[in-house]
């Protein structure tokens, strides 16, 4: 069976920032956030209709400035953070604030999209986190199992964790923590992971990767020069709680168990520029996908490191929690890790790379030039892991 | 011997008496046989000599009898054709008659006289007989006196035989003292039951059992050497001491020989002893021990070689036994020896060892010592082996560590340039002489005069597993190994390994796959015949991973040279303030430092790799500035249009597509040649650059420096690439992304730029 063909869509202006809605489970909906230095910024809400192959979008003023991060929250659909540069004219400070889109964009309310593109609606803004005293801001990154209270900031070398009350109305500073060092340490990203409770969290700063623990704030794991050079993108194995993915500069994509951070269990080296973007699948996390300023996404079956290294066996230790959809087995050798497809439908670096919530065969990418492109895993790989 | 000279002397007169007249005579003397054993010897042994001596004895006394007739019967032969005869008879033949008459005559003559022959003869018959008669019994008397004074002989010996053997005891004639006894003991054992005998018998025990106790006691001592230690074992077997007890003393007596030659040789072997080479030390464990082993068992097969197959297994596993401790003590030795570089004294070592032990080999196939000595030489012959490629290995390293400190030191001495083409070539040579020292070292084990070089292990799998795979080819691969793993070298980041290093090492593993590989294995393959039929390893794929190997390092260069220059770029772009910056005056520092370390990489490169192909420039390519910003390009390039899902604004589009119609593989493999190597440095610094400039926001001074600086890079550049192009489209780029990333984007004037730019 062919696979079906990449789904492209330009944005008007350069865009760095993609984020799936994370609480929405249904829909396939991707944000992405834009960066223009003179105009208006706009969030773009992109709905795929996986049946007819159909993209609608939806476009929200982001007036405070270029957005440089877009995080959705994990329990209300209509919750996001960002973070941007306020125009200013001698100095760029990167701010986070956390909006509510309008009520009529929330899923369900599916009106004619047709004239959607000349109304463009306004984000309610729900509170600022406030960083004057923090520096810039380099990423949100929300609990991922909480009920979207929780979010943690990295603004250069402060690690902050956010309370929000009141309807996130209010963004209260719970604890931080703060590297320190000679030079300008810099966070330059952050995940949360979804195991331990929701009490861990990793950093990356220069060639580093650092776990916290987020109730008392301080370290619990250092991973020194992970990367030849900077460390841009990590993500946690949805499935598998000590391992964790790490991107950078040196073209490599490292997987770890922060058990032992002497040694990556596995690096590949696909890319043939910096790595910015590594994501691991949220249900089949053999499938990483990556995206790199070589224009490229890579989506690779990194299966003898994932939860499922010899496919689903019967015989596997009880499986009756997990969601089981293949009910036999079939005899062959363990597959071996392989990269599965190579995308090539972007022309310039790509920035952002993420899987959607809904439907775990598809995912979205996002290049400078503003091209969002929505990609499949190839069928037949799909078939493969299901039955 | 035996017989015939104890006869002889027990019955000195009775030869030529009882025999003259009648052989059987003397067995029919009827006193109860008692002579039977001594005579029947007698009669056998001198039997010819005797009655040939008899018949002249008799002839004699004829002649003495006959007197004068001696002559006679010769004239009664026949007369032969006599010449006289003839001679009478031809003048005869006028008178026939007369003849007749005179023969006739003449047979008359010669019956008469043939007629007194008879009676003559009939009167010496006469004679003789009554002659016989006469002697008859005096010959009788004699004959039994004879016999009476052998047999007094023989109790005089049997009487005197104690006193004789104490005195041959006492005497150490144990030969004498065993001979008598074993002539006298069967009569004894016979006539045991004659008291007198049996005193006699008693008493010979006794001095027997002496006897064989003093002969047990000399054999034990051992002192007094194999050969005579063999006659004691000959002795004691003769006085029928049981043979296997003796095969268990005779061999415990050698063990103890054997054991003191290996206890010195384990003392040469010592702690740390200032040992003698090993030459020596098999010397004197081929002369001491496997020569003692020799003569042991040669003995041995002698002494014992009734016993059959059980006397067999007996050696043999004594042999085995003492020759495993003498295989540990040689092995151990040669242990010792593995760290040591001379491999002639080795193996002429090895080679003594080995011949030494194809004589014991030979004499005893059971114990396979020889096939335990070819192992232990195939064994050392393999861990020799396994020597060189570590040394090889280790004289790799150290050329290395001698290429690091040539880089590193020139630089001090303030020399430009450390003569990287000197240094691949000493490299290069200093390795080649090792291998080809290696070769001839371990050639020596198949040369033909050593013992072991016709041995099948190395004839065949030496030659092309040992040596051409397991040295040369291990050798060839162990080194990209080693070059390889600078690529992976945790150092990534600061660079432990010099880059030019990376660079001699990828010129050696290129210079190795087009040539130096068939070179070394032709002349592996000439000077070891290679008779094995076992796959070895192609050049072809030896030279491919050679090749790989010099990819791999190459590549890495430029990543490494590029991230240098990647990382200047980053830092100058990182840490400026682009908002806050005045108009631009100069081209900042660090370009111009960029473009002295290109040239740097360029020169350095330059040394060891070629040119390279270059697309056909345009004559004016560096007279070109980014005008290109100021005015086409930026016209559509900010004009919002909402349409959904609408491709940008064409323009802005074409832009990129031209941009990007090749795609730029930054990180992407080079090829062999300088200027592909300087294209991807370059590369890999523009669009890092480019990457950096993404990420800040410039104000419209910062923008017109990036304008600067890019121009001019674009100056200097170019020159460097494989295709200019290449350099315009990143360096337009990043002057384009600048633009984009600047709220207030006022380019600065060409021409000012290219007058900022040739002023430096």
């Amino acid at each position: 069976m062919e696979d079906d063909a990449p789904v492209i869509y330009g944005l008007e202006f350069q865009a760095r920032a993609l984020t799936p809605q994370t609480a929405e489970t249904d829909a396939i909906r991707f944000l992405v956030g834009t960066q223009s230095l003179k105009y208006d910024n706009q969030i773009h809400i992109i709905d795929f209709d996986d049946e007819n192959n159909i993209i609608n979008k939806n476009v929200l003023l982001h007036q405070v400035g270029e957005i440089w991060h877009i995080s959705t929250s994990p329990a209300d659909r209509g919750v996001l953070a960002t973070c941007y540069n306020k125009p200013s004219d001698s100095k760029v400070l990167t701010c986070a604030a956390v909006w509510r889109m309008p009520k009529e964009l929330e899923p369900g309310s599916h009106e004619s999209p047709d004239d959607s593109s000349s109304t463009a609606h306004t984000l309610e803004l729900l509170c600022h986190l406030d960083n004057t005293a923090h520096g810039s801001m380099a990423c949100v990154t929300w609990e991922p199992t909480g009920d979207g209270k929780r979010v943690i900031s990295l603004a250069d070398n402060h690690i902050l964790l956010w309370d929000l009350q009141e309807s996130s109305s209010q963004a209260v500073l719970a604890s931080s923590a703060s590297l320190e060092g000679k030079g300008q340490l810099k966070f330059t990203s952050g995940r949360w992971s979804p195991h331990h409770t929701g009490t861990q969290v990793a950093t990356a700063n220069d060639t580093t990767i650092r776990g916290w623990d987020t109730r008392s704030m301080s370290q619990i794991y250092c991973i020194e020069n992970a990367h030849g050079q900077l460390v841009r993108d990590l993500d946690f194995n949805p499935n598998k709680q000590y391992y964790l993915a790490s991107c950078g500069d040196d073209c490599k994509v490292k997987f770890w168990d922060t058990r032992n951070v002497t040694e990556p269990v596995k690096t590949l080296e696909e890319h043939s520029h910096w790595v910015w973007n590594v994501r691991y699948n949220h249900s089949h996390d053999q499938l990483v996908l990556t995206g790199s300023s070589d224009s490229r996404v890579i989506l690779t079956n990194m299966v003898s490191i994932s939860s499922e290294p010899f496919g689903h066996l019967v015989d596997d230790d009880d499986l009756s929690d997990q969601e089981e959809r293949r009910p036999e087995e079939k005899s062959q050798e363990p597959p071996q890790d392989s990269v599965i497809a190579t995308y090539e439908e972007h022309e310039d670096s790509v920035y952002a790379v993420d899987w959607s919530s809904a439907d775990p065969w598809l995912f979205a990418s996002l290049s400078y030039d503003g091209r969002l492109v929505i990609n499949r895993v190839p069928r037949a790989l799909k078939y493969h892991i299901l039955l | 011997m035996a017989p015939g000279s104890a006869s002889s002397q027990f019955f000195p007169s009775l030869t030529p008496v009882g025999c003259s007249w009648s052989d059987g005579g003397c067995s029919r003397w009827t006193w109860p046989g008692v002579w039977n054993w001594g005579l029947s010897g007698g009669a056998r042994g001198g039997g010819p000599g005797a009655s040939a001596e008899g018949a002249r004895d008799a002839e004699d006394l004829l002649r003495s009898l006959g007197g004068g007739e001696r002559g006679a019967p010769r004239r009664v032969g026949p007369p032969g054709p006599d010449g006289s005869q003839r001679g009478t008879l031809r003048p005869g033949s006028v008178p026939g008659q007369d003849t007749i008459r005179k023969m006739k005559n003449d047979f008359r003559k010669m019956e008469d006289e043939m007629d007194r022959l008879a009676t003559n003869m009939a009167v010496i018959t006469d004679f003789s007989a009554r002659i016989s008669a006469t002697l008859q019994d005096r010959h009788e008397r004699i004959t039994k006196l004879a016999g009476v004074h052998a047999l007094l002989r023989k109790l005089q010996f049997l009487f005197e035989l104690p006193s004789c053997l104490t005195k041959c005891v006492e005497l150490g004639a144990y030969g004498q003292a065993v001979r008598y006894q074993g002539r006298a003991r069967a009569v004894l054992q016979q006539y045991q039951h004659l008291p007198s005998f049996r005193a006699i018998q008693d008493d010979c025990q006794v001095i027997t059992a002496r006897l064989a106790q003093q002969l047990r006691q000399r054999f034990r001592e051992g002192g007094s050497g194999a050969p005579e230690q063999a006659e004691c074992v000959e002795l004691l077997l003769a006085l029928g001491e049981p043979a296997e007890e003796l095969c268990d003393e005779f061999l415990a007596n050698a063990r103890g020989r054997l054991e003191a030659e290996l206890r010195s040789l384990e003392a040469e072997l010592g702690p740390s002893p200032p040992a003698p080479d090993v030459l020596e030390f098999t010397d004197h464990g081929g002369s001491g021990f496997v020569g003692g082993l020799c003569q042991v068992a040669s003995a041995y097969q002698e002494l014992f070689a009734a016993q059959g197959a059980a006397g067999a297994e007996k050696l043999t596993a004594f042999a085995q036994e003492l020759g495993g401790r003498y295989f540990a003590l040689v092995e151990r030795r040669l242990a010792q020896e593995q760290g040591s570089g001379d491999n002639s004294l080795l193996v002429r070592a090895l080679d003594r060892f080995h011949r030494r032990l194809r004589a014991p080999g030979a004499l005893l196939a059971a114990a396979g010592l020889a096939e335990a000595a070819t192992e232990i030489v195939e064994r050392v012959a393999r861990e020799r082996l396994g020597h060189h490629l570590q040394g090889l290995r280790a004289a790799f390293l150290g050329c290395l560590t001698d290429v690091r400190q040539a880089l590193a030191a020139p630089r001090l001495a303030g020399k430009e340039g450390p003569g990287l083409a000197e240094l691949l070539a000493n490299v290069a040579s200093s390795i080649l002489s090792h291998i080809k020292a290696s070769l001839a070292a371990v050639h020596l084990f198949t040369a033909k005069e050593v013992s072991f070089s016709n041995k099948p292990y190395f004839r065949g799998e030496f030659c092309s597993q040992g040596v051409r795979e397991g040295l040369i080819v291990g050798f060839i691969r162990s080194m990209c190994q080693t070059a390889q793993s600078f690529c992976d070298s945790p150092g990534e980041k600061g660079g432990a390994t010099p880059p030019a290093l990376l660079l001699l090492l990828s010129r050696l593993c290129l210079d190795y796959e087009t040539a130096t590989i068939s070179y070394i294995l032709t002349l592996t393959d000439e000077q070891f015949l290679v008779q094995d039929q076992s796959p070895v390893t192609p050049v072809s794929t030896l030279c491919a991973e050679a090749r790989e190997t010099a990819r791999r390092l190459l590549t890495h260069y430029v990543k490494v040279q590029g991230l240098v220059i990647s990382q200047m770029l980053r830092k100058s772009v990182e840490t400026r303030d682009w908002l806050s910056t005045l108009e631009p005056r100069n081209v900042r520092a660090v370009m111009k430092r960029v473009v002295e370390d290109t040239t740097a990489i360029d020169v350095q490169v330059g040394l060891l790799y070629e040119e390279g192909v270059r697309k056909a420039q345009s004559s004016d390519s560096s007279k070109r500035t980014f005008s290109v910003y100021s005015s086409s390009r930026q016209q559509g390039r900010y004009a919002p249009s909402y349409t959904p899902s609408a491709p940008m604004d064409t323009n802005l589009l074409s832009n990129i597509q031209k941009l990007f119609s090749e795609r730029i593989d930054v990180f992407s493999p080079v090829e062999f040649n300088k200027v592909s190597v300087l294209t991807g440095i370059i590369k890999i610094s523009l669009k890092t650059l480019l990457e950096c400039v993404r990420l800040r926001t410039f104000g419209r001074f910062g923008l017109q420096q990036v304008q600067v600086d890019c121009h001019f890079l674009q100056l200097y550049l170019w020159r460097f690439v494989a295709d200019e192009e290449l350099v315009h489209l990143l360096l337009d780029e990043v002057v384009a992304s600048a633009a984009l990333r600047c709220p207030d984007p006022v380019p600065m004037e060409p021409s000012v730029v290219e007058v900022i730019c040739e002023r430096g």
